[in-house]
């Protein structure tokens, strides 16, 4: 098994016949992923990478029963994309784009919580089931099919997590980018709580950042209800405050987001932090160890 | 994106929320021009810069004649005013704010933001005003109140009332204070503001409210469609590398150390600086190069981080991601040479084509070091300033 994506899920792509629609779409059919056609409004009609091109959502759900979409819309346009596939009726939405304007996401999140549909990002790399479903603009070559379920707010990181895990033969189940922004869909605990209730995830590295508390509420989490190994990395221990360091949602204000906190809170909830991001492999099997021994 | 207060101000008033009669100016000799118009027994002196805690910092001060405004403006103006909060290298003042003083009877704090955990825009109010807020939740966390708006219905008038019982306010207030919240949630949906925050909230001696003192940050992610508060941008308030990292396009934070940092992605980056930190060195910055680290972007960012002086080595953290790491070599190669650059460049690269790209690092003849991984990497670009 996995979480989320799989050789079944039918994907389209928002922004399907723009440079980065293309070519992330080229990516997935490449590595396999059942990708069913796209939308590109004032497109419909037409044919692109020897897929079917609709002009709404409506009617691109209605022809291919689609179950996932994947956004690559610029900013301005990100936040309609996402209600357009939610009232479409497709339960899971991942949506590439970096800086959407935080009161649109307010107003989406709403939306997606009447509706049901799950939310991936926005501003993240995306989903990967390796050897099955690849959703997203993270280099397919890396992953191994494995036991270790990854979630990150950072897309460069999780690759990093991706490699170690890897080279160690460990492989990961499902890697899943929950992104970088403070107003985001899926967070750390709805994924720890699919991994945990996945057979095929033996354990979880999770990778945090500056900013928010969503890593301490993780923490509150994994210590009542994960019984798999967790390893955590956090980013941003030399982090100035009140910078925002690249993400949106990096920045520690009033005090409040810092690392060491979230290190700690992690700690203390029998998470194996790695000091080091060179170290998350380590780490994890650490973390297999401890709970073993 | 932050805004002066003088700036927040004029917003302010554009939404009816009662502002003390002030006017700003950057060149001294206009103060009598301003006091004259503004009638009143006394005036503040408020230097403009992007920082908290202006009052300790005697950027703030009230002046009994225009003979003394003027001094006080001229003290100020053109000076950097050092604050808790931007020390230790402070900001330029290049405008002051005179303004009237207002009989105040009561300090109350009123701020609006958006609550990452709720994912509501929540207003925060305290009977404890001109107190920070960090300090009033430390002091007296049962004085601060808290009302959350919901996306559909925004904030609405019972709310304001129960924020306005709370705080004690009685009479004719009620209703000034429920009008005064609601233009200040407008302000704040039309203009997309991150954070809204006027700290105090006065009531006078006859029982009027103004907002004495005002800040306000915009979400960069829109300032797009904000282009007016975009041109209102005061880049003389941010590090000078700073700016012209964005203008360039390049997510860039200016640190302390020696170790300048290249890196593509936002969270490795910061990774890439602790890991600097872990084996003993100190990073310059933070750079993220995002996903296509082309030889122009390179050269760019090199640029960018040889502007400053302390840097006297620069790691180059890539991973290669969907493009190939030769590409990415042959972009860092192109870019030593265009930049004649003096002092060691350690790079670290994995992803596609690793060897290809790293074999074409080490036969460059350039002061170029490949390193075998993050942690080699690291070690290497401390042991290059040792």
């Amino acid at each position: 098994m996995s979480i989320l994506v799989n050789s079944g899920t039918k994907v389209l792509c928002q922004g399907f016949t723009g440079k980065q629609g293309s070519f992330h779409s080229e990516q997935a059919l490449a590595y396999g992923t059942k990708m069913v056609g796209g939308v590109t409004p004032g497109k419909g009609g037409q044919s692109h990478l020897a897929l079917p091109v609709f002009n709404t959502m409506r009617e691109a759900v209605k022809q291919t029963a689609a179950t996932a979409s994947v956004i690559y819309v610029p900013p301005a346009f990100a936040a309609d994309s996402i209600l357009e596939a939610c009232d479409a009726g497709v339960g899971l939405i991942i949506c590439i784009t970096e800086g959407i304007p935080v009161l649109d996401m307010l107003n989406v999140k709403a939306a997606l919580k009447a509706n049901g549909a799950r939310l991936i990002g926005p501003n993240c790399p995306g989903v990967i089931t390796p050897d099955e479903c690849k959703i997203g603009i993270m280099p397919g070559s890396i992953h191994l099919r494995g036991k270790v379920g990854i979630v990150s707010r950072s897309g460069t990181l999780t690759y990093e997590a991706v490699h170690q895990t890897t080279a160690l033969k460990l492989g990961q189940s499902t890697c899943v980018g929950i992104g970088g922004d403070p107003i985001k869909g899926l967070n750390f605990i709805e994924c720890l709580q699919m991994f945990e209730a996945d057979t095929e995830t033996e354990a979880i590295i999770m990778v945090g950042e500056i900013g928010g508390s969503d890593e301490e509420a993780a923490a509150e989490y994994i210590k009542s209800h994960i019984s798999k190994p967790v390893a955590a990395y956090i980013a941003g221990q030399t982090a100035p405050a009140g910078k925002r360091m690249g993400h949106a949602g990096a920045i520690i204000s009033g005090g409040s987001g810092k690392a060491a906190d979230k290190i700690r809170a992690l700690e203390l909830a029998g998470a194996i932090v790695a000091s080091s991001p060179a170290g998350l492999g380590e780490s994890v099997l650490a973390a297999i160890k401890h709970k073993a021994g | 994106m932050n805004l002066h207060e003088y700036q927040a101000k004029t917003l302010l008033q554009k939404y009816g929320i009662p502002v003390p009669r002030g006017q700003v100016i950057s060149v001294a000799k206009q103060t009598p021009t301003v006091t004259s118009e503004i009638d009143s027994p006394a005036w503040v002196v408020k230097a403009q810069v992007h920082a908290g805690g202006r009052g300790k910092a005697g950027g703030v001060k009230v002046v009994k004649s225009t003979a003394e405004a003027q001094m006080v403006a001229s003290e100020l103006l053109g000076k950097t005013l050092v604050t808790y909060q931007n020390a230790p290298d402070g900001q330029p003042v290049n405008q002051v704010l005179i303004e009237e003083t207002l009989p105040i009877a009561r300090e109350l704090y009123l701020s609006m933001l958006v609550d990452r955990s709720l994912e509501r825009i929540v207003v925060v109010a305290s009977s404890a005003g001109g107190m920070d807020i960090e300090e009033i939740a430390k002091v007296s966390p049962e004085k601060i109140l808290q009302e959350v708006c919901s996306p559909l219905n925004g904030l609405v008038d019972y709310q304001a009332r129960n924020l306005a019982f709370k705080l004690d306010l009685v009479g004719d207030q009620i209703g000034a204070f429920s009008r005064l919240l609601k233009g200040l949630y407008r302000l704040f949906k039309e203009n997309d503001l991150a954070l809204l925050e006027i700290n105090p909230l006065i009531v006078t001696t006859e029982g009027k409210l103004f907002a004495l003192d005002c800040k306000m940050s915009v979400d960069d992610n829109a300032l797009y469609r904000q282009k007016a508060l975009a041109e209102q941008r005061d880049w003389s308030q941010e590090d000078s590398k700073e700016a012209v990292a964005h203008h360039a396009g390049l997510n860039y934070i200016a640190l302390n150390g020696n170790i300048g940092c290249m890196v593509n992605g936002a969270g490795l980056a910061m990774a890439t600086m602790d890991l600097i930190k872990l084996h003993g060195g100190a990073p310059a910055n933070f750079l993220d190069v995002g996903g296509g680290a082309t030889a122009e972007t390179v050269t760019k960012a090199f640029k960018i981080i040889m502007a400053d002086p302390n840097v006297k080595a620069i790691l180059v953290n890539i991973f290669g991601g969907i493009m190939r790491c030769d590409i990415i070599a042959e972009g860092i190669i192109t870019a030593v040479k265009d930049v004649g650059m003096q002092i060691p460049v350690i790079v670290r690269l994995e992803g596609t084509n690793v060897e290809l790209g790293k074999q074409m690092l080490q036969s460059s003849g350039l002061n170029i070091i490949s390193a075998d991984g993050l942690t080699d990497a690291a070690k290497q670009a401390v042991l290059s300033v040792a």
